[in-house]
């Protein structure tokens, strides 16, 4: 099926051209690092982890939110879903390619990254979010490839995936689980404390992820004469519908424990982000902004008329999308490092060959993306006869 | 043809796999408690050895930032700690803190007056049950059996999760290459590289040819080193005698550092 992914118009290998130039500009700036060291980012002692790790947090609830295709279609036997769930496994594989890859540009050492398989260390949650993750790729690649494949020979796949596939749904919410929990053991860093930081980012997962999906589903339909289906995409709406509420919902229930038992330690980062504290607040209109965005998706969402409009609830997806990038991808980690655990307030912001490496390692997602999605929407093309 | 290359490949595949995933399964093989027990070595002979190493710092003996001087010195000199212009790239194993941030749960508005000014000497704690030591994900930071949380500098991904693990930011990383920032280089103990995390070692390297750590050789006797878990110890006496205080105690990490206010 590889050959699928050759065989495009001039719009597709000027899209690849684009990004792989795209990629270039971020392995440059990468090469850079990697001689001078994470010196170049904005990371310090204080805020020791920034934008990559933040990205690699927001793109794993991107990747698990592919099971809200795979459990409605294999578990309760939702058929529409079979028309797009390989789209969502294929998400899935370049997500998780890209919280890879935002892991090893995060690294200080990466030469170094096999002492994680070579010393193996089963009481740091990092080791586990290793294997959960490196399994959650294999197990769509292989997932989706196989039922592609079997689709496209008109035979049903091989029995084997099946298991697979009943593996992959619990895997599915392990990734994001353990991802959390590299975050809420610690027990230095009140912002992070709190079990709710795992449901929570399924909650955001389980928005953004489908969110995007819509989007992508919408694109399709436009670039491809492969028509992923309006029943499919109202479907996923009510998904994303459900998730936001119930990101907005963990959210609220965390701002009434920080500020009702007023603990400092767990306040202090809650008043950085939204307020801003000692006079320091570059995160406060992004912040706010974000809240505003998921709010307006939900008044777009729950109320039928809007969200069975494409053309708005193209807009409401963009918004969950944006509004919890912003949640995750920026104020997440950062707040969670400021202030220090010596309360200081040292502000972390990206610099630019930051930036460049992190649109590199998006750039290299999306192009997973074109090249699975390419072969994916031709599959369905050849099979519709169109 | 096709079908044995095919077959081949998805043999090799497989076989690659299993071999990758072998030393993982050794380790789950392994007794779980056997991962968490202390490194045993040998010590050499005259090394100072103990169950729990400890510190005590006598604050009253402290009171000025001058006197702290010598001892911040003489470690980051002679670990090969480089001075870096840019803050954020910072590197420190030892240093001073004011009361507020030191002990930030114990500060409040009408502090004794003394205290409030007080310069107070922070360091790696040592943690009986060290967040960074759960954290790290090879096993380069790791608990000595003499209670030493230590590094392996060579090992360090650079990670970075021990660092927020840490909940005394007693941890730095080498956001640039060091050496060039060094003003004199101590052969007899190693430099880094950029990418690694380090952090104070307690002087395992002293202690080995049986020297007290740098810093409590630079006290004039206001810090006092020694075995936590032997009652007849220096240390023991003085916790004995005096009512001290440790950092954030409430998070249930045990540190090793005992200051005397």
């Amino acid at each position: 099926m590889l050959e699928l992914a050759l065989k495009g118009s001039k719009r597709y290998y000027g899209w690849i051209a684009g990004l792989l130039a795209v990629i270039g500009v971020g392995f440059g700036c990468y090469l850079w690092q990697l001689s001078f060291g994470l010196g170049i980012t904005g990371m310090s002692r204080d805020v020791s982890w920034g934008f990559y790790i933040a990205q690699f947090t927001f793109l794993v609830g991107v990747a698990a939110s592919a099971v809200m295709l795979v459990l409605p279609y294999y578990l309760h036997h939702y058929k529409a879903f079979g028309r797009i769930t390989i789209l969502g496994e294929f998400l899935a594989v370049s997500s998780v390619t890209m919280c890879v890859l935002f892991i090893v540009v995060d690294l200080g050492q990466p030469m170094r990254l096999l002492n994680v398989m070579l010393y193996p260390t089963p009481n740091s949650v990092l080791f586990w979010d290793m294997i959960v993750l490196n399994g959650y790729l294999f197990l769509n690649i292989i997932i989706g490839w196989q039922v592609l494949q079997g689709e496209r020979n008109g035979v049903a796949p091989p029995k084997w995936v099946k298991t697979l596939i009943y593996i992959s749904i619990p895997w599915a919410v392990s990734i994001h689980t353990v991802t959390a929990f590299l975050y809420c053991g610690l027990p230095g860093r009140g912002f992070w404390l709190t079990a709710i930081l795992a449901p929570r980012f399924l909650a955001s997962a389980f928005a953004a992820g489908p969110a995007f999906l819509i989007l992508l589903c919408l694109l399709v339909r436009k670039l491809t004469k492969f028509d992923p289906g309006k029943e499919q995409i109202q479907t996923l709406a009510k998904i994303v519908t459900y998730g936001i509420i119930l990101n907005v919902f963990f959210f609220l229930c965390e701002v009434f424990v920080v500020f009702y038992s007023k603990i400092p330690e767990h306040m202090d980062h809650m008043i950085y982000l939204f307020k801003g504290l000692h006079g320091h607040g570059v995160l406060v209109p992004w912040m706010w902004t974000s809240i505003a965005l998921m709010v307006f998706s939900i008044i777009l969402l729950v109320n039928p008329f809007t969200r069975q409009k494409e053309g708005i609830l193209l807009v409401a997806c963009l918004c969950v999308f944006f509004g919890t990038w912003i949640d995750k991808g920026l104020g997440m980690i950062s707040g969670g490092f400021v202030p220090s655990p010596l309360h200081y307030v040292n502000e972390y912001v990206p610099t630019a060959p930051e930036i460049a490496i992190t649109i590199g390692v998006y750039a290299t997602g999306f192009l997973v993306l074109t090249l699975l999605f390419k072969i994916a929407t031709s599959v369905k093309e050849e099979l519709e006869g169109v | 043809m096709e079908n044995s290359r095919r077959t081949f490949l998805k043999i090799a595949g497989i076989s690659a796999l299993g071999l990758s995933a072998k030393p993982v399964l050794d380790a789950f093989a392994l007794d779980i408690d056997m991962l968490n027990k202390k490194i045993n070595a040998a010590p050499k002979n005259g090394a100072l050895t103990a169950k729990r190493w400890g510190m005590v710092i006598d604050t009253r003996k402290l009171e000025t930032e001058e006197a702290l001087k010598p001892m911040i010195e003489v470690c980051h000199k002679i670990h090969n700690v480089p001075v870096h212009e840019n803050k954020r790239h910072e590197i420190k194993w030892i240093w001073e803190e004011g009361f507020k941030h030191a002990f930030p749960d114990l500060e409040h508005e009408y502090v004794n007056e003394r205290v409030e000014h007080l310069p107070f000497l922070v360091l790696c704690n040592h943690c009986k049950d060290a967040p960074c030591v759960r954290a790290c994900p090879t096993k380069a930071t790791f608990k000595q059996a003499d209670g030493i949380v230590a590094m392996d500098f060579h090992r360090c991904i650079g990670c970075r999760f021990c660092m927020a693990a840490c909940p005394y930011g007693s941890r730095s990383f080498n956001f640039r290459d060091p050496r060039p920032f060094i003003a004199e280089i101590n052969k007899k103990y190693p430099t880094r590289m950029r990418g690694v995390v380090e952090k104070c070692n307690f002087c395992s390297e002293r202690l080995d040819e049986g020297l007290q750590p740098a810093c409590v050789e630079a006290s004039n006797g206001a810090l006092v080193f020694g075995d936590l878990e032997n009652p007849e110890s220096e240390v023991r006496q003085l916790l004995k005698t005096n009512y001290t205080i440790r950092r954030k105690v409430a998070l249930g990490t045990g540190p090793s550092v005992y200051y005397i206010v």
